[in-house]
């Protein structure tokens, strides 16, 4: 599974694009551009950088990916079923009632999840947990936590940074999917958390930046920052929110909203996605 | 009777599980000379976490530890182990049935001093409501030390309320833990009283009172607040005039609102001793509070009273 070949892992980050539309097909409230901003990242770690059995979800070697941004499930759902995890068939069911995938990563639910988050600013504790636990046992994994820019307003975030920092978890590799918007308007108007690069270093981690939609660029930072001992590691990656969907991108409405049937097959057009009918739902 | 300190076998009972047991880890929130972990954190530095004043941090910490296969213990004051976490517990320990063991130290008004922002009125309340959560008030140091042992293997996630206060011993040392069972402390006739953590010894106390007086008073510990064998409470309170319940803890949502929920419909009267929806506050020692909040042998003995007329 693991690839090198960029334009495949664009190619596959398209598709992922394309699955979370589909899963949230026309009239139903869904996370877009929060999954949509993260989709490239994510693409990397499962399809190139991480050590992981689809097969064996709980291989105790794997290298773990949590998803603290919760509410970006969607993304992950996608990777997961595309690396094999479960059934593509099963991402019609999101959200269902008795669904294996519901709406934020629940770890008993769901092969391949690690952790329940979404309750923001836990996923990072957790992962600092994880990364503790697994230098106690000797192993080499890596855990690699996405956060995002809204949450970074949970004050449990700089208390999972400063605890990463002190125990000198170098198996942990942070993203800041830095998307620039929060629910209700852009995190400068709103909560302006800046500056970031300057915080992050003044907690005791190495940062680096890079930007989120550049695949090489990725993979080549993911990398990079293997080689730093001795610290946590932050990958700020700058984002666009909505991300591939030219009518979503940066705008603060489809942080949680619905698709109407003409922008569902535009956005499947878009991505080059076979133009599936969209899932049918009964309700909300 | 002799006396012991919970707090103090819970600290050294750590030591002798890390010792047998490789997965067991301590994280604390920087009261280790309170909650007794120091004994831990010098046997096994490698295994303990100093996590700083961060009890939000240390409680989703334990549950990453907890995904590698380790049995965390997190400490903190009862009133920040249950409170100031509470969400952490809820989201990242519970939904997932996590193996991380949560003590409460200084729990209910035994921290007599320091006064309302640390005496935990509501603790037992919070972690009872959350789904998965199993809920455990030992009554002295010698259940402290079973209950703790039991958690190495015990599935799920575990609190644990400990009280600061030398105890007498009122659980016989050795009896292994099981999960639910209410334990008959005192035979008695009349009046049940079902009671837990220290207000067990305080029920006792009423017990030898009301002898005096031709009144025979049961006593129950009710040490595990969940799960429940409500069978077993049921057949404890049969053929009694009414039952009291004893707990150094708010009247909402503890030990008495659970006996009332476990008997409503038998018809049985029950008066419910405990703290009446309101917050603690300082004192220059312990028994002012008891005093103060109505929770001495001799409020107990009224109670019963009226029961057994």
């Amino acid at each position: 599974m693991a690839t090198r070949d960029v334009k495949e892992l664009e190619r596959i980050a398209r598709m992922i694009r394309a699955d979370i539309v589909q899963m949230i097909g026309v009239g139903q409230k869904g996370h877009l551009g929060g999954s949509c901003s993260i989709a490239d990242v994510v693409t990397a770690l499962y399809f190139s950088k991480m050590r992981h059995h689809p097969a064996n979800p709980t291989w105790p070697e794997r290298d773990r990916f949590l998803l603290s941004k919760g509410h970006a499930a969607l993304v992950q759902y996608a990777a997961l079923a595309e690396c094999g995890y479960f059934p593509k068939e099963e991402l019609k069911n999101v959200k269902r009632c008795g669904s294996m995938l519901q709406g934020h990563p629940d770890l008993r639910s769901t092969p391949g999840v690690e952790a329940n988050t979404g309750s923001l600013g836990q996923g990072l504790s957790i992962a600092c947990g994880i990364a503790a636990g697994l230098r106690i046992d000797g192993l080499t994994s890596r855990v690699y936590c996405v956060i995002g820019d809204g949450e970074l307003a949970e004050g449990q975030i700089w208390e999972a940074s400063m605890a990463a920092a002190a125990f000198k978890l170098d198996n942990l590799v942070t993203i800041l999917d830095r998307n620039k918007l929060q629910a209700m308007g852009r995190i400068v108007d709103r909560f302006d958390t800046n500056p970031l690069h300057d915080k992050w270093r003044a907690f005791g981690w190495h940062v680096v930046e890079v930007n989120g939609h550049d695949m090489a660029a990725i993979l080549e930072t993911l990398d990079q920052v293997d080689q730093v001992k001795g610290k946590p590691k932050m990958i700020i990656a700058h984002t666009i929110k909505g991300a591939g969907i030219s009518f979503a991108e940066n705008r603060v409405e489809f942080h949680n909203s619905s698709l109407d049937a003409a922008q569902y097959e535009a956005a499947c057009t878009q991505l080059g996605a076979e133009s599936v009918p969209p899932v049918e739902r009964t309700n909300n | 009777m002799k006396i012991q300190n919970p707090r103090e076998v819970y600290g050294r009972t750590l030591v002798e599980m890390g010792r047998e047991n490789p997965k067991i880890v301590v994280l604390e929130a920087d009261l280790g000379r309170s909650t007794m972990t120091c004994y831990f954190e010098q046997a096994f530095p490698e295994r303990f976490f100093e996590m700083g004043i961060a009890e939000a941090n240390m409680t989703s910490f334990a549950a990453g530890l907890s995904l590698t296969g380790k049995i965390p213990f997190t400490n903190s004051f009862a009133v920040f182990a249950a409170g100031r976490a509470y969400d952490q517990i809820r989201q990242g320990v519970c939904i997932p049935a996590l193996n991380v063991r949560i003590i409460g130290s200084s729990a209910g008004l035994s921290d007599f001093g320091d006064g309302s922002t640390h005496q935990s009125v509501e603790d037992v309340a919070i972690m009872r409501a959350i789904p998965n959560m199993t809920v455990l008030v030992p009554a002295d140091a010698n259940e402290t030390r079973t209950m703790t042992r039991a958690m190495a293997d015990y599935r799920g996630p575990v609190y644990m309320r400990i009280t600061r206060n030398d105890q007498p011993d009122v659980m016989p040392e050795d009896e292994p833990f099981v999960a639910g069972k209410p334990h008959l402390i005192r035979q008695g006739k009349d009046v049940v009283a079902f009671a837990n953590g220290q207000m067990v010894s305080v029920a006792l106390a009423a017990a030898e009172v009301l002898a005096e007086e031709e009144i025979s008073l049961r006593v129950v510990n009710v040490s595990s607040m969940k799960p429940v064998d409500e069978a077993a409470l049921v057949s404890l309170a049969e053929g009694m005039k009414g039952i009291v319940t004893v707990e150094e803890h708010s009247l909402i949502g503890g030990l008495g609102s659970l006996i009332a929920e476990v008997m409503r419909g038998r018809n049985v009267p029950q008066k419910s001793i405990g703290i009446a929806d309101r917050f603690g506050q300082s004192a220059h020692n312990y028994d002012d509070l008891l005093e103060a909040y109505g929770l001495t042998p001799a409020h107990v003995a009224a109670a019963v009273r009226q029961l057994a007329r």
